[in-house]
């Protein structure tokens, strides 16, 4: 029989199994983006942990992973802050291969602008800092960003010129929800269920017995969802913006605030953006993804948000500061802008760490900077759930850090604003 | 876009207005009283609700006043808009 050209092509065959949710699972982690999904995938290859469920209320990837600007850097100020994403960037480049799956990771750089007399002294101290601490970094005048990045206005005539920038050559993007599935693929198949349309509802708690990990008497023993009751050895909540309303069924405040971010792309464009370019005085990142579209960030509305979506005023001064440094954009159409749900912490840096409650443990306050940490997180996570104890790249980020005082304050100081 | 109702000057867009955050926060009546944890929850703590929220604005560009409104973090929706020393209006 001939082939009917109006046919539909075949359904590619799927990544990952759908799973009903067993009884019980040694490690349950709820939330399956970037962050769960890494979590899951290092339990089982660095662990040996293959019994784990990763809870999902939506579908797999549908949070942040698929809501931000896919920028990767890890020129942070701070050594706790270095070390951290600098791993990161370090197993993003084995990633490729280690996954079997091509997601467009590009290494084409990030320059961070200067525009100020201020700017300039940052960056060139935080580009310092960097390569005191291994992360290649350098600053670089007008004329050498021009080089780099023809398309940008290093003109002194505008109100705020380029006065020059940091620029990270190891820095680049990576097609997120490739990503994503890359990972579910693997963790699906050493065994992990990925259970999709399971949105937890409650904790079931019992006095604290032996191994407990707590300090208040009680412990967690599983997860009340949508789909029946689950029992878990350990609990991990990798889940973003909505990490307070889950912990707060058990008494535990956390010190992060739930904000709208919000990002745009353009119509397709032939390629033209040769790295990615963020400002933080202007307040404006620009790249431009494989297909063509540019894609613009910047930084969250100022209020306290679930719903997933911002206010117009953010998106056009985003633009209007994308059209100061790249004037041939002025003409570009804004095909989509969207939200996502963001969990703000008082220091600009994540919580990774064990709670007050005995096996309870969270992954959150990521806040702006989640994507390109993904495999940090899922490695440190995953050490923690598999051990009950920090792993040394994340023992500075305890929750206990905001009583003691050693905040890891990259607020101003992490090449962007927040 | 929001839409805020300043008590003084009537509804106004968004962008003339500053956001402070959880209201109804008072500074503690001792501080050299508190451990270091209670002092960690007055500096950094702060509820996160997904339903109604009472919270700090200020009409930047306006009168210049700071008030508190009663807002839906899951719909925006506002509810009350009401002078910083009264007390907070019961969620519909």
């Amino acid at each position: 029989m001939s082939h009917d050209p109006r046919a539909l092509p075949e359904q590619p065959s799927w990544l990952w199994r759908n799973p009903e949710p067993k009884r019980s699972y040694d490690v349950v982690i709820v939330g399956a983006g970037g962050h769960g999904l890494a979590t899951a995938y290092y339990l089982a290859r660095n662990h040996g942990i293959t019994n784990v469920a990763v809870l999902e209320r939506g579908w797999l990837a549908g949070g942040n992973m698929a809501r931000n600007t896919t920028i990767i850097r890890s020129n942070y100020l701070l050594d706790e802050s270095a070390a951290l994403y600098d791993h990161a960037l370090r197993l993003w480049e084995t990633w490729p291969e280690e996954l079997d799956y091509d997601f467009l990771f590009s290494q084409r750089g990030v320059l961070n602008l200067a525009h100020t007399m201020q700017d300039v002294r940052d960056s060139k101290r935080r580009a310092f800092s960097n390569q005191l601490n291994g992360v290649d970094a350098e600053w670089l005048t007008p004329d050498e960003v021009a080089k780099i990045c023809p398309i940008l206005n290093v003109s002194s005539e505008v109100r705020y010129p380029v006065l020059g920038a940091t620029f990270q050559p190891r820095a680049g993007i990576a097609k997120h929800d490739h990503v994503a599935w890359a990972l579910a693929r693997k963790a699906d198949a050493m065994g992990i269920d990925l259970i999709q349309g399971c949105e937890v509802t409650g904790f079931v708690t019992a006095p604290a017995g032996a191994g407990g990990t707590g300090t208040d008497g009680d412990r967690v023993v599983g997860v009340h969802t949508n789909r029946g009751t689950i029992n878990a050895g350990r609990i991990g909540l990798a889940a973003a913006g909505r990490t307070s309303t889950l912990t707060e069924q058990l008494g535990i405040r956390l010190p992060v605030q739930s904000h709208p971010l919000q990002a745009l792309v353009s119509e397709l464009l032939e390629p033209i953006h040769p790295t990615v370019v963020m400002s933080n005085h202007v307040h404006v990142y620009v790249s431009q993804a494989h297909k063509g579209e540019l894609v613009l960030g910047a930084g969250i509305d100022s209020y306290n948000s679930y719903a997933q979506r911002g206010s117009v005023p953010v998106i056009e001064r985003q633009m209007a500061a994308a059209i100061e440094l790249f004037p041939m954009f002025a003409r570009a159409q804004v095909l989509r802008t969207w939200g996502g749900i963001v969990d703000v912490s008082p220091d600009a840096s994540p919580i990774i760490g064990p709670t007050p409650v005995g096996n309870l443990f969270v992954n959150c306050g990521w806040g702006t900077g989640g994507f390109k940490a993904t495999p940090a997180a899922g490695w440190t996570f995953a050490h923690t759930l598999a051990t009950g104890q920090p792993h040394a790249l994340n023992e500075p980020y305890g929750l206990d850090r905001f009583a003691t005082g050693a905040l890891i304050d990259e607020h101003g100081a992490a090449a962007v604003a927040h | 876009m929001l839409l805020i109702e300043c008590p003084w000057c009537g509804g106004r867009d968004e962008t003339e207005f500053g956001y402070g955050g959880q209201a109804h926060l008072s500074y503690p009546d001792d501080p050299h009283e508190l451990s270091d944890e209670r002092w960690a929850e007055y500096l950094f703590m702060r509820d996160n609700p997904r339903g109604p929220f009472a919270e700090r604005w200020v009409h930047s560009a306006g009168c210049r006043r700071w008030f508190n409104v009663l807002r839906d973090t899951a719909t925006n929706e506002i509810t009350a808009s009401y002078p910083i020393d009264a007390r907070e209006p019961v969620a519909r």
